[in-house]
């Protein structure tokens, strides 16, 4: 290819001893052509961002460069020496990251910080910089740049910031963008947007991306080639429409066999007694105010009446702000509901005072969206479990033996309960968060993005395991999600929240198939991978 | 304007609350067992009962402790603190005498505890692991760890008597006869020792607390970003990790500013500094309700104020403080 701009030959990134490999990148070889996408995509820990630090010369200290080339403009960047580097980085290649909300000085102005990349290679003067940082903003969409200019990161949102990043990222033209997991903080919609503005920048500018990602949606949206990394190596590559029609390896195949498929399962109609009743529930947030000014108010959770059924599963989706971990939160009473009533087996827990409620906290339990935070670092998984029956009067040594009983249920067996979480992976301790969750024997788990934080094979084990304890244990689950896709797999039932208010709820089936409000509709749009999943695979005909 | 009402709002709550030290000091003060007629009496010699009876009369004693409350707080509403009757002057004049001096120590203290133990965290932070990082902390770790007293004490016998660069006490030289600029070099020569042992703690808690800061800054995000963006890693070091580094320092800074009057009495005895901190302890020991009611409250009423300059800073440099958007 007469166009390559980049040519990576048999990089290799050693860990320090003592990881749990010795490579973090073995042997890598690719090239980057002018004007393509190339989605590099893998699972954590399959060395893809690994690959980009290395190129933007940012690596952590620990990891060091064991062998390789990376060809860019006549020379081994790699071999460059710091100076040279620094010289490179932002001018001619630019770097989004993953994280809008904390990639972003907070204490300087959006300006500032775009102004900031033409000091930093010594060009334009002061005003220039100001007039080029306004025209970058306005480039990448921003309303009223104006504005933005002079605005702080909190005063962004979390799509507003990612376009900020990437102004910054354009300010030089550089030849290669490389994007690490760009979208995978945002919500759907505010995704596809982003999306969209890196196409249109490629389009525009002619520059090579390199896009990693572990959303095989992402690639089919925006993918022109494909490397497919495990374990820091390569296992598969090739033209993005080959691959996803065809994936050759083995591994491909199984990561994109435990994408949640597009199918929607005809779900039992569950008529049981009710397990959890909301009704008419507001909570209401008010902010600043005082000294003659009026209060802004957020109307976390508006006027939400809805019912799960005993041994249902009750998906509940929504775009951050949509008030859906609030409704999740108001229910065990983490968050105190304004009015309204939250129907637990008949008792209501809006009302309890402080001991009753600590007594019927018992029948709801919540599977929490970080399994690497929700867990005492300091105690073994043992106590984590058993201290909460302990807690409720139960004798220690059933509470401990029940623990381990659980481990077992969980899959994780029962030798597990004398380890500490830094122990596990993300993915089992999710598992020990259900288990923790199944210790107290809940009339209703609400299981807040429990499984958003994992990689797709990871998501898709432990989405069988939710499954299997329902059928087993007859489990109620409120299923709190962004991700329409992991809910269709899930639930019986989906309802959908905008702005605080219920805008839908209904069978699975017929929310998917036939969403009745366009909010819903607007979600389901902007899937990523939408088209490709539905005309993709013949097996999912009853797709999204 | 926002910051206009917050500053009203907090000023209004800072009149109450000294309001209820005031009240408060005054009735701790009354409960202490003698009253200073007995104390001036037994000084002068005669120790009878209608002597002690007249002093009572004159200085308003014998009046029912709410109407001497009464009257104090009324006072103190129009800035009269009452009259020291052991130093036979009014109480404001004697803290407004010294008040000078200790502010002029405490401000440098704090001034060279500030700017030393920032630039000592930032150049260990640099050198994190190695041996430049060691010796800044094992210095701060021995400044953390040396009573002040003994520091004060050692700084005079080696600056003073040893090596005889530094006068070790006293405000200026007494006699000396000094004007104008000759006698601000005095008074700074005077100075230094003090200041700099006053300054030494809080100089070790800023070096210890800037390294740990910007340590850990520098693990987030947007210091990868700027990396990123190819800017020299000084300008990161400067305008990303220690502009945010310096918050948790300038909430440590509110505090130490609140002793700016009061926390200097050790030091102000060893080194015979004419300041509030000895005026205080003087009229600790003589009994002296009126002078030790207005060192506390002059003392109450700093901390309040440092405490709403500490806010003010704050938003100064954090966007996100006050915001109500």
């Amino acid at each position: 290819m007469s166009d390559t701009v980049l040519r990576i030959e048999n990089l290799t990134l050693d860990l320090p001893s003592g990881a749990d490999r010795a490579h973090a990148v073995h042997d890598l070889s690719f090239t980057l052509a002018r004007g393509e996408v190339l989605c590099v995509v893998g699972e954590s820990g399959s060395g893809k961002s690994m690959t980009a630090s290395a190129l933007m010369g940012l690596l952590p200290g620990a990891v060091t460069i064991g062998g390789g080339r990376a060809i860019f403009g006549g020379r081994d960047v790699l071999a460059l020496p710091e100076a040279e580097r620094r010289a490179l980085r932002g001018a001619k290649i630019g770097m989004i990251f993953q994280e809008p909300m904390t990639a972003l000085n907070p204490l300087m102005r959006i300006g500032d910080q775009i102004s900031e990349v033409f000091e930093a290679h010594g060009l334009l003067t002061p005003t220039e910089r100001r007039a080029r940082a306004l025209a970058l903003i306005e480039e990448v969409g921003l309303p009223d740049p104006k504005k933005i200019i002079r605005a702080y990161p909190f005063q962004l949102s979390g799509g507003q910031r990612q376009r900020a990043m990437i102004a910054m990222a354009l300010a030089l033209e550089p030849e290669i963008l490389i994007a690490d997991e760009p979208t995978t903080a945002l919500d759907v919609t505010t995704q596809a947007q982003i999306l969209d503005l890196i196409a249109e920048i490629r389009q525009r500018h002619g520059m090579a991306v390199m896009f990693i990602t572990h959303d095989f949606g992402v690639v089919a949206e925006i993918a022109d080639r494909v490397i497919v990394m495990r374990h820091g190596e390569m296992v598969e590559t090739g033209p993005a429409a080959e691959v996803l029609a065809a994936p050759k390896h083995d591994y491909t195949r199984r990561l994109l066999d435990a994408i949640p498929s597009n199918a929607v399962p005809r779900p039992d109609r569950v008529t049981a007694a009710p397990a959890l009743e909301i009704r008419n529930l507001r909570k209401t947030y008010r902010t600043g105010g005082g000294w003659g000014r009026a209060a802004r108010e957020v109307r976390a959770i508006d006027d939400v009446s809805l019912t799960i059924a005993k041994g249902e599963v009750l998906g509940l989706v929504g775009e951050s702000g949509s008030g859906k971990s609030t409704l999740g939160r108001a229910v065990v009473r983490l968050v105190d509901p304004d009015s309204g009533r939250i129907l637990v087996g008949g008792e209501d827990m809006a009302a309890l005072d402080a001991n009753a409620l600590r007594r019927a906290r018992r029948r709801v339990q919540m599977v929490f969206q970080d399994p690497y935070a929700s867990l005492n670092p300091r105690a073994r998984i043992l106590r984590s479990i058993s201290e909460g029956p302990v807690a409720q009067g139960v004798a220690k040594r059933d509470a401990e033996a029940r623990a381990r009983e659980l481990l077992e249920v969980v899959g994780l067996g029962a030798d597990a309960a004398d380890r500490y979480p830094h122990e596990f992976s993300g993915g089992q301790r999710q598992r020990i968060g259900i288990a923790r969750a199944l210790a107290m024997d809940p009339d209703l788990i609400i299981a807040d993005e429990a499984v958003s934080a994992l990689d797709v094979s990871i998501q898709a084990q432990v989405l069988d395991l939710l499954r299997d304890l329902r059928a087993r244990l007859g489990l109620s689950l409120l299923f709190i999600t962004h991700d329409l896709r992991v809910a269709a797999q899930l639930c019986d039932r989906i309802a959908v929240m905008q702005k605080g208010r219920l805008v839908e709820i209904g069978p699975v089936d017929e929310v998917f198939l036939n969403p009745r409000d366009p909010y819903t509709r607007s979600l389901l749009d902007a899937v990523p991978g939408a088209s490709w999943a539905d005309g993709g695979s013949p097996a999912r005909a009853e797709a999204i | 304007m926002a910051i206009a009402t917050t500053v009203l709002g907090r000023l209004i709550k800072a009149a109450i609350t000294l309001l209820a030290i005031v009240v408060l000091n005054f009735l701790l003060i009354h409960a202490a067992p003698g009253d200073p007629a007995a104390v001036m009496a037994g000084e002068a010699g005669a120790a009878d009962e209608i002597f002690i009876a007249q002093l009572r009369e004159r200085f308003g004693l014998d009046q029912p402790l709410y109407v001497q409350l009464w009257n104090y707080v009324g006072n103190i509403i129009q800035f009269d603190l009452g009259y020291s009757y052991r130093q036979g002057a009014p109480v404001f004049d004697l803290i407004m005498e010294r008040l000078p001096a200790t502010l002029l120590l405490t401000l440098t203290a704090f001034g060279i505890s500030l700017l030393f133990g920032v630039a000592m965290g930032v150049a260990a932070s640099a050198r994190v692991g190695r041996a430049g990082d060691s010796v800044i902390t094992g210095i701060a770790l021995l400044f953390y760890a040396t009573p002040l007293y003994w520091a004060a004490l050692m700084a005079v016998l080696v600056f003073s008597v040893w090596l005889g660069w530094l006068p070790g006490f006293g405000y200026e030289t007494v006699g000396g006869g000094f004007t104008g600029l000759s006698r601000a070099l005095d008074i700074l020569k005077h100075l230094i020792l003090p200041a700099t042992t006053l300054g030494l703690f809080f100089m070790a808690v800023y070096t210890r607390m800037t390294r740990a800061s910007m340590l850990e800054v520098a693990q987030m995000d947007f210091v990868k970003t700027a990396r990123a963006k190819g800017l020299p890693d000084r300008v990161i070091r400067r305008r990303h990790i220690l502009r945010n580094a310096l918050l948790p320092v300038v909430t440590l800074a509110g505090l130490q500013a609140g002793q700016l009057v009061g926390g200097a009495v050790l030091t102000e005895t060893v080194f015979a500094w004419p300041g509030i901190g000895r005026l205080m302890f003087e009229s600790l020991q003589a009994r002296d309700y009126n002078t030790l009611l207005g060192v506390f409250l002059i003392s109450a009423a700093m901390v309040i104020l440092f405490n709403i300059v500490t806010d003010l800073v704050y938003r100064l440099i954090d966007p996100r403080i006050g915001a109500t958007r």
